[in-house]
């Protein structure tokens, strides 16, 4: 079997797909040529996570990590949030093909993207390091990521 | 439930083709280079193989070098030709974007050793076109090699006519035809086919074997050193078994070939139809020159290999061109090669029917592929776009 158990439960069930209206914040990484979008929406509240969905566009392991990454940061403390890592997420599944690796980081990003996303639109500052260009995952070689 | 729909991979083995195979484990074991009567019974049933597959494609036995497969078949035909082009100073060769990567990567490592490779356009409906092979080939061109049917696509090329402009041109021809032997006839003398690629596990057959014909007169390079086997040309004891199960699944193959085209062009063609009801999906290939079990669509906004997970949980065994099935970046190069972005690529989807199947099974199948679809879309975020308006369809 090409994915673990983790995964494939992640992937048949995926927890919190959809999207929130009038989101706080949205975060979209990917790109349709490279063949995986992954996007983001978040209701914040007292800078907590109050409610987190998702929608995904991509392979098994990238649904999955989307199901994943989101259960790990639902309820969670926004500062909480920014410090999950793709090795985490890809753990959290019990491991992923190193050729799926990225969907882990593409699941990490988007939820940057998307507490980027928050601070921009009401004015809050941030430190931008703790903010990578989704071209660091290595998935699209001709760096068309957005 | 479980529906194999992936014949182009491989094929389930005929009870035929095991029971020609049984007798020569631990019955006739001999090895046919053996001088003793246990050798020569082997010799015997090897020689008795070759000729009914000779008969089979309108050649003669010694016409006939017995390979690992479709791979080495097609590696040793496309070597053969570029060193006898090469000694005559011919090194170009003719081929085109949608073959087999035994094909295309045999002739990048050419490319390397000088060759010059013109690659002809695919078209749309994944076939070459006659007159742009006439005003390709060159004084110095060694080789046209064009597959006889798509693996991924199904599209049957004009073989016949192929064959007759590369005699008259006096540039030799091969063909892969992994995926047309035992399903589409093939006479490579009526066909002017001067090397040829077949693999018996697309038929029924056991894996790990094939057949690479070459006309009498083109002189094999042999790949494989070590012994005079196969004439010389392809050392190591002959895999009797296997080659006993080639010969008897392709026999019977080709006796069915008319009831299998009937059964299975009704069902790839209701396959077709039905899929093509859910919105904003293609066909890709050709829908009249076509193998009759192939069937490959796109479906917009979403992913293939997600959608084969979904529906191997549903017991549909099928397959995709998506970058993510493969391992790599790109999406296949066969349905690039069409014209199809890299987008709509990745949400391709191949069924490949055998006559095993059923109407029953076709309307399952269609069932759930269209739940499956709309399910993906349904939290697909480029599905969203196109649905709002952000985004428009590539496929109407």
């Amino acid at each position: 079997m090409l994915y673990s158990e983790k995964v494939m439960d992640h992937f048949i069930h995926p927890r919190n797909v959809g999207t929130i209206e009038n989101a706080d914040g949205i975060g979209e990484v990917g790109n349709a040529k490279c063949g995986d979008i992954m996007k983001i929406y978040l209701k914040i509240g007292n800078d907590m996570i109050v409610d987190v969905k998702f929608e995904t566009f991509g392979c098994g392991s990238a649904i999955a990590s989307s199901s994943m990454a989101t259960e790990m940061i639902k309820g969670k403390p926004l500062a909480e949030a920014l410090t999950l890592t793709n090795k985490a997420v890809a753990e959290a599944l019990d491991g992923l093909p190193a050729h799926k690796m990225h969907c882990s980081v593409l699941a990490e990003e988007a939820i940057k993207a998307a507490v980027k996303d928050y601070y921009e639109r009401n004015g809050i500052e941030y430190d931008r390091t703790q903010f990578p260009d989704c071209a660091s995952c290595g998935h699209c070689a001709d760096g068309e990521c957005h | 439930m479980n529906i194999y729909a992936d014949n182009a991979g491989t094929t389930k083995m005929s009870r035929t083709a095991i029971e020609a195979m049984t007798l020569y484990f631990d019955q006739i074991y001999g090895n046919p280079s053996s001088l003793h009567s246990t050798g020569q019974k082997a010799a015997e049933a090897l020689f008795m193989a070759r000729k009914m597959i000779a008969e089979i494609l309108g050649c003669e036995a010694r016409e006939i070098t017995f390979t690992s497969g479709g791979s080495e078949a097609d590696n040793q035909a496309i070597l053969s030709a570029a060193a006898i082009g090469a000694r005559k100073n011919k090194k170009h060769i003719i081929s085109s974007a949608l073959e087999h990567h035994a094909v295309l990567h045999t002739l990048e490592k050419l490319k390397k050793q000088g060759f010059e490779i013109t690659l002809l356009d695919a078209h749309e409906n994944g076939i070459v076109r006659v007159n742009e092979l006439a005003a390709a080939i060159r004084p110095d061109t060694a080789l046209v090699t064009i597959m006889y049917a798509n693996n991924e696509i199904g599209s049957v090329q004009p073989i016949a006519e192929i064959g007759k402009l590369c005699r008259e041109r006096g540039v030799l021809f091969h063909t892969d035809a992994v995926q047309a032997v035992g399903h589409l006839y093939i006479d490579v003398a009526a066909q002017s086919i001067d090397m040829l690629s077949l693999s018996a596990h697309k038929f029924h057959g056991p894996k790990g074997v094939g057949v690479l014909y070459a006309k009498k007169g083109i002189p094999l390079t042999s790949l494989i050193e070590g012994g005079a086997q196969e004439r010389g040309k392809r050392a190591g004891t002959e895999n009797i078994p296997a080659i006993m199960g080639m010969a008897a699944a392709l026999e019977e193959a080709v006796s069915k070939i008319d009831e299998n085209t009937v059964k299975l062009t009704a069902m790839r063609d209701r396959m077709i139809e039905g899929l093509l009801e859910i919105p904003h999906t293609i066909l890709n290939g050709d829908p009249i020159n076509r193998l009759p079990g192939n069937v490959n669509v796109c479906f917009e906004g979403i992913e293939g290999e997600s959608l084969l997970l979904l529906l191997d949980s549903k017991g549909i065994c099928a397959s995709s061109g998506s970058a993510c099935t493969s391992g790599s970046l790109d999406p296949s190069h066969v349905l690039l090669a069409i014209g199809r972005p890299h987008e709509i690529a990745h949400g391709s989807l191949r069924l490949s029917l055998s006559e095993e199947n059923t109407a029953e099974e076709v309307e399952y199948m269609i069932q759930n592929i269209g739940d499956v679809v709309a399910y993906l879309r349904s939290m697909s975020p480029i599905w969203r776009d196109l649905q709002e308006g952000k985004r428009s369809y590539v496929i109407q």
